[in-house]
């Protein structure tokens, strides 16, 4: 990675950590609701794959712990807020919530709360894409216990026997809510299990963002020349529960210690600084600013936006009528 | 106008429209090579070739979330699931992602997909092969299902559907593939919604959708020739939504609804027409309004019992005569 590049990474990197940390603070103040999973601990993981691939162009899906995904391909982070705030501005218009951002403009496909759900989902836009001979990719980012989804070995036969440009990007933070991985998935390497459809995989560590860089263009690479699918399983930890109501009591907090020792934006951090391309100064004042903007711009833009109209509480189940009269009333011209 | 069969008119549809649109596309089991379990897709590989017409692994919730993601990308796919039956291993991607896409992106992203399947009892298929599940469909917001019984309308609701932005779950039957009706020769885009007046009369309302259409008509040919009730059948292809109007209207009209299902009564077609009867016209009523259905049962195999499962013109006859008090 260029310095340039490892430099704004690092300043992309705390926001997605600081917004996380500040929807924690927003759901403890009841003014988000539902379900909330966050990212902090993984974040090398989302922003080393999209370093490498072409966000805004390739096309992202996700599973339920989607905001820092949104972000990263290009959502405004006071849109994903202010959904999480159930807002007629946030970026499904307070229809989706946490679970479901979605940002079409810049081709992040969505968030999906079912597991497993998007794997069949990217393949097929990955379909799409070999069908109108665009150059994009698909990209499938889920965790580790969506691998044991009738989905995944469904898809992965497709995609091998079809040739469809997606990556899968594996987080394997080694839990599915509370149940260790080697307590529900007879193979416990995730990169292992596709070799049975024949489609190439790789693993490396998923907190150093110049390893998961590295790894991820020779992923990105191989999907992008027409080769097919590639499978790329990342070695990653969440550090908070998996959602909200989550004391972790099936794991010690000497484990947890020994992850954040780990820290993907201490490590990055730690390496500029080493390097004399920042200091300790200027990164604690990158927090302060990060903090200030979420403060002053993204939580104010949340807070102040309208609540959607009850009147329009039946919009977007269908398309909008008049645009479908032709084949409603079959009175096609 | 040309006489052709169901499942032609099914190939037809599906032919002009991969021939207008480079992004329709259709998927499914052996739907390909070998032409469709019902050849309702025949001829169409050897026209369009395998990235088109797409034999599918035997994976039912995979490709179906597969055609789900190609449609938020403009193709058009149609999905054939051999048999309804199997449907229930596609809801997930059918209810989880296509029907609610578009809410939950607040309108951002569409699932312009079209669902075929085969549903209903054929001869002695059995307990995993002949249910009805058109009930299970109806109910789910965000998602069109619709129902054709006749060629005409198998071909007309195919074109329609492939065209509109909604996802479309199409309800075929088994025992219908096979026959013959009137098919515009031009193009002809049948309506998604409404209902149709199959035959009119003025003393009861049957309703059908599907077979049971033929089954009302039946019924209203032997009412009218050996009893002098004038039936009118009024045929529910759209099952989602339903033609509120068109039920208030005949039933304004005859004053007395009978509801023909081949599917089992709980949570179906008919409880539903009722419960829009009660809505809509409740005080037009000179009749409780009765249902026609199926047993309760798991589809048995033995044929004498099959054939008790399931209703057919006799009992709508039945029904009625009991509703005027002549039986
Ligand atoms: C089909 C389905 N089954 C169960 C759940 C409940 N659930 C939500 S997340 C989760 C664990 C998934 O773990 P993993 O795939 O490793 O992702 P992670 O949360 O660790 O990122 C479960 C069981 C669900 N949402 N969908
Ligand atoms: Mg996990």
């Amino acid at each position: 990675m260029k310095i340039e590049d490892k430099k704004r990474v690092l300043r992309e990197m705390v926001l997605h950590r600081r917004f996380e940390e500040r929807c924690y603070q927003a759901y403890i103040e009841r003014k988000i609701g539902g379900f909330l999973h966050l990212y902090p601990g993984q974040e090398a993981c989302c922003n080393g794959v999209m370093e490498a691939a072409r966000p805004g162009h390739d096309y992202v899906i996700t599973g339920y712990r989607d905001h820092v995904h949104a972000i990263k391909c290009g959502a405004d982070p006071k849109e994903v807020m202010a959904e999480l705030y159930g807002k007629e501005t946030g970026s499904s218009k307070g229809r989706g919530g946490s679970m479901h951002i979605f940002d079409v403009a810049h081709r992040f496909m969505g968030g999906y709360a079912l597991v497993g759900g998007p794997f069949p989902l990217a393949a097929g836009m990955a379909k799409a894409i070999q069908l109108k001979g665009g150059d994009e990719i698909a990209i499938c980012f889920l965790g580790d216990a969506a691998n044991n989804q009738g989905t995944f070995h469904e898809t992965m036969n497709m995609a091998a026997l079809w040739k469809l440009p997606v990556l899968f990007v594996c987080e394997n933070n080694l839990y599915g809510i509370g149940t260790a991985i080697d307590r529900s998935t007879a193979v416990v390497h995730q990169h292992k299990r596709v070799a049975a459809y024949n489609i190439p995989a790789d693993e490396c560590d998923g907190q150093d963002i110049e390893v998961v860089y590295e790894h991820a263009r020779k992923a990105v690479d191989h999907v992008r020349s027409g080769k097919g699918p590639y499978f790329l399983e990342l070695l990653t930890y969440r550090y908070r529960g998996h959602s909200m109501s989550d004391s972790r009591g099936y794991r010690s907090r000497e484990e947890e210690e020994m992850w954040k020792q780990r820290d993907p934006i201490f490590i990055l951090r730690d390496r500029l600084i080493a390097a004399g391309e920042m200091t300790m100064a200027d990164y604690e004042a990158l927090e302060k600013e990060t903090d200030a903007y979420i403060e002053n711009e993204v939580i104010r833009f949340a807070e102040e936006s309208p609540e959607p109209r009850v009147e329009d509480l039946e919009k977007y189940v269908l398309a909008e009528r008049e645009t479908q009269l032709p084949w409603l009333t079959g009175k096609a011209a | 106008m040309a006489q052709i069969m169901y499942w032609e008119a099914i190939q037809r549809a599906h032919d002009e429209e991969m021939a207008r649109d480079p992004l329709v596309i259709c998927m499914g089991e052996d739907i390909g090579v070998a032409g469709g379990t019902y050849k309702a897709t025949k001829g169409l590989y050897e026209k369009y070739g395998p990235l088109r017409v797409m034999d599918t692994p035997i994976s039912e919730n995979g490709f179906t979330g597969l055609a789900v993601g190609a449609s938020f990308l403009g193709v058009r796919p149609i999905v054939e699931i051999m048999s309804v039956n199997f449907a229930w291993l596609a809801m997930d991607q059918m209810f989880n992602s296509a029907a609610k896409v578009r809410y939950m992106s607040g309108g951002q992203l569409a699932a312009p997909c079209v669902f075929r399947s085969a549903g209903g009892a054929a001869h002695q298929l059995g307990a995993q092969h002949s249910a009805r599940m058109e009930k299970v469909f109806m109910g789910i917001a965000g998602l069109r299902v619709v129902t054709p019984s006749n060629p005409k309308q198998a071909y007309g609701l195919l074109k329609s559907a492939v065209r509109c932005d909604d996802p479309v779950f199409i309800n075929e039957h088994e025992l219908m593939y096979n026959m013959k009706g009137e098919v515009p020769d031009g193009e002809y885009f049948h309506p998604l919604e409404g209902s149709e007046i199959a035959r009119s009369g003025t003393d009861v309302t049957l309703f059908g959708y599907n077979i049971s259409v033929h089954w009302c008509l039946k019924a209203a040919e032997i009412l009218d020739k050996q009893y002098g009730i004038s039936a009118e059948v009024v045929d529910l292809y759209s099952l989602s939504p339903l033609d509120r109007d068109g039920i208030r209207k005949s039933v304004s009209k005859t004053h007395r609804a009978v509801i023909a299902e081949e599917d089992e009564a709980p949570v179906g077609v008919g409880s539903e027409v009722i419960a829009i009867i009660n809505e809509e016209c409740f005080f037009e009523l000179d009749a409780a309004p009765v249902r026609v259905h199926s047993a309760l049962v798991p589809q048995p195999y033995n044929h004498t019992l099959e054939k008790a499962a399931i209703p057919d013109h006799e009992d709508v006859v039945k029904a009625v005569l009991k509703m005027f008090g002549k039986a």
